[in-house]
């Protein structure tokens, strides 16, 4: 393990060369380049220290968990269950059983649709996400619409990208009884003023859904302090393995919710007449779940904690800062999304070239961005584009990462410009 | 730069690009279909006007798409004029395959010959659907489909 430095204003956050060198996949190349990957924003690369949880976990200590009478059971079961505590730590929440294991954060807003918004929704009630929520914020909400007739209603975002707080304060009423956001705009980076949104909810008796995929790696985020009611996030865009999501639930909601679906270890008792539910968290984890992939969020978790959110807050802010600069020089091209308040993803559009052929002709040079509508179709009608480039930024990113976009870009320029 | 980004981004596909040609709505089209690439979001409109014998009188496109889509429908309109539905649907087949590598046994007519300038997508898996999406659409207009999508 790399041993990181505290942040010292004017001094790096931390030595970046070492925590590169954590990365196997850095070390490669992409078309004879080597490799810039600013698309962690997508799904984030892996850290040693991960890899070696899973393949360790596998070749020594792997069972099915909850249910073996035998060491490995125990072993594996402890280290899975111990990740529910460090997830619990990392969110600050109050009991590790309001930590729910699911796929990823669409399974765990999907979960929340299903069993919150079908108990307790009703014909009329309103549901307010915005307009730059992701995709899986937007359909299940819209799947729970056509089923019970609820109200989606869509606060608008500015030019600028921000969420305009006066017209989404203007949709709250008695009638609302959900609000579901981003923290953060996976398409421009705005972070959204949830503490002020969560207030302005609660205080119309609303519960509040935050998505969480993008903030939970680079802002600190504390449930107890936030009061906010779900928050969702998945594994791989936290460094950890794809196929593990979380949902975090207040204890009396999760409590009041009934199960997802139904199937083993997610019972108290069956017969052919009736079951009985096992307490949380089980209720909600029917089946066996993802045992490897939870470990190995935990051990991503550890080494997040390891360099600290808030030295990791500073080097991306610093890099984003360069980033922003550096995209602003380059004749035609214009970034979407330029709100104050940002963290770790530039969108932006050349005027003379397509995002899709742009993202094509930097592949050459060994960059990897993500280019299309970021699963955020409705967003990019708002922003009036087609589609985007979007180059995001993890801990692992330098100033060469961003030398090599701008000077990858400058290719395009000499095939279209 | 590579030589298969040269051979991608050839001049006649940057210029068709930039100057689509018939790219206009009609008004007065018999078929006309919509295509989405839900991948990239590109999304464009065919519009066909066919004759009594199904002969393709005219044909536009309006949509917003990459520098391959767009050269790519710039190129097949202006090849379609004149051509029965039986032989834009042979030639599909023949640019489909040009464009995937496949060798199913059609060939491009000779006097299609300039479209092969699009045959560097093959170098480009998640490219080929850029080209062969105005090919789909116009096929689905064809047949009477108002849209289609492709995966």
């Amino acid at each position: 393990m790399t041993s990181p430095t505290t942040a010292q204003a004017g001094t790096p956050a931390y030595d970046i060369d070492a925590i590169r060198a954590d990365f196997p996949i850095l070390g490669r190349t992409m078309h004879d380049k080597p490799l810039t990957f600013l698309d962690s924003a997508a799904s984030a690369q892996k850290p040693r220290q991960v890899i070696d949880a899973i393949s360790s976990t596998y070749e020594t200590e792997y069972a099915n968990v909850h249910r073996g009478l035998y060491q490995i059971s125990e072993a594996v079961t402890a280290r899975y269950e111990g990740t529910r505590e460090t997830i619990r730590q990392y969110i600050n929440a109050a009991h590790n059983h309001e930590i729910i294991f699911t796929r990823n954060a669409t399974e765990s807003i999907n979960l929340v649709a299903y069993t919150f918004g079908r108990k307790f929704l009703e014909a009329g009630d309103e549901v307010v996400i915005t307009e730059l929520e992701h995709h899986s914020n937007i359909v299940p909400w819209q799947m729970l619409r056509d089923e019970k007739g609820i109200v989606l209603k869509v606060a608008p975002v500015s030019d600028d990208g921000e969420l305009i707080m006066s017209a989404f304060e203007d949709l709250l009423g008695p009638k609302t009884k959900l609000v579901a956001v981003a923290h953060m705009s996976n398409v421009m980076g705005t972070i959204l003023p949830v503490e002020d949104i969560i207030r302005r909810a609660h205080a119309v008796g609303a519960k509040v859904l935050l998505d969480g995929c993008q903030s939970v790696t680079h802002i600190p985020v504390d449930m107890q302090a936030l009061g906010c009611d779900f928050y969702v996030f998945s594994g791989h865009k936290l460094y950890g393995p794809s196929g593990i999501g979380v949902l975090y639930g207040r204890e009396e909601l999760l409590d009041a919710m009934p199960p997802f679906m139904g199937g083993g270890d997610m019972i108290s008792s069956v017969t052919f007449e009736k079951s009985t539910w096992a307490k949380l968290p089980h209720k909600f984890e029917a089946g066996t779940p993802a045992i490897v992939q939870a470990i190995g969020l935990g051990a991503a978790i550890d080494y997040v904690n390891a360099i600290g959110l808030d030295a990791i807050g500073v080097h991306e802010a610093d890099l984003l800062n360069y980033a922003t600069q550096k995209l602003s020089s380059v004749d035609g091209l214009r970034i979407i999304g330029t709100a104050p308040k940002k963290a770790s993803v530039i969108s932006f559009t050349l005027d003379f070239a397509h995002p899709h052929d742009v993202a094509t002709i930097i592949d050459r040079a060994g960059v990897a961005v993500r280019a299309g509508h970021h699963c955020a179709q409705p967003l990019m009608e708002r922003m009036d584009v087609p589609a985007t480039v979007r180059a995001s930024i993890g801990l692992y990113n330098n100033r060469s990462d961003i030398d090599a976009l701008v000077a990858a870009l400058g290719e395009v320029q000499e095939l279209f410009g | 730069m590579s030589d298969d980004l040269r051979e991608l981004y050839q001049e006649v596909i940057l210029e068709h690009g930039k100057n689509p040609r018939n790219f206009h709505a009609d008004d007065d089209a018999t078929n006309e279909a919509r295509g989405n690439n839900p991948l990239c979001g590109d999304q464009l409109v065919i519009y066909l006007k066919l004759d009594g014998d199904r002969r393709v009188a005219d044909v536009s496109f309006l949509g917003k798409g990459c520098a391959i889509c767009m050269a790519s429908a710039s190129m097949m309109t202006e090849l379609l004029k004149g051509r029965s539905q039986a032989e834009a649907e042979a030639l599909f087949e023949a640019f489909h395959d040009m464009c995937t590598g496949e060798e199913n046994g059609h060939e491009l007519p000779d006097d299609v010959e300039k479209l092969r300038v699009l045959s560097g997508v093959r170098e480009f898996p998640t490219r080929v659907k850029c080209a062969t999406l105005p090919w789909h659409t116009m096929v689905a207009a064809l047949k009477g489909d108002d849209e289609i999508s492709t995966e």
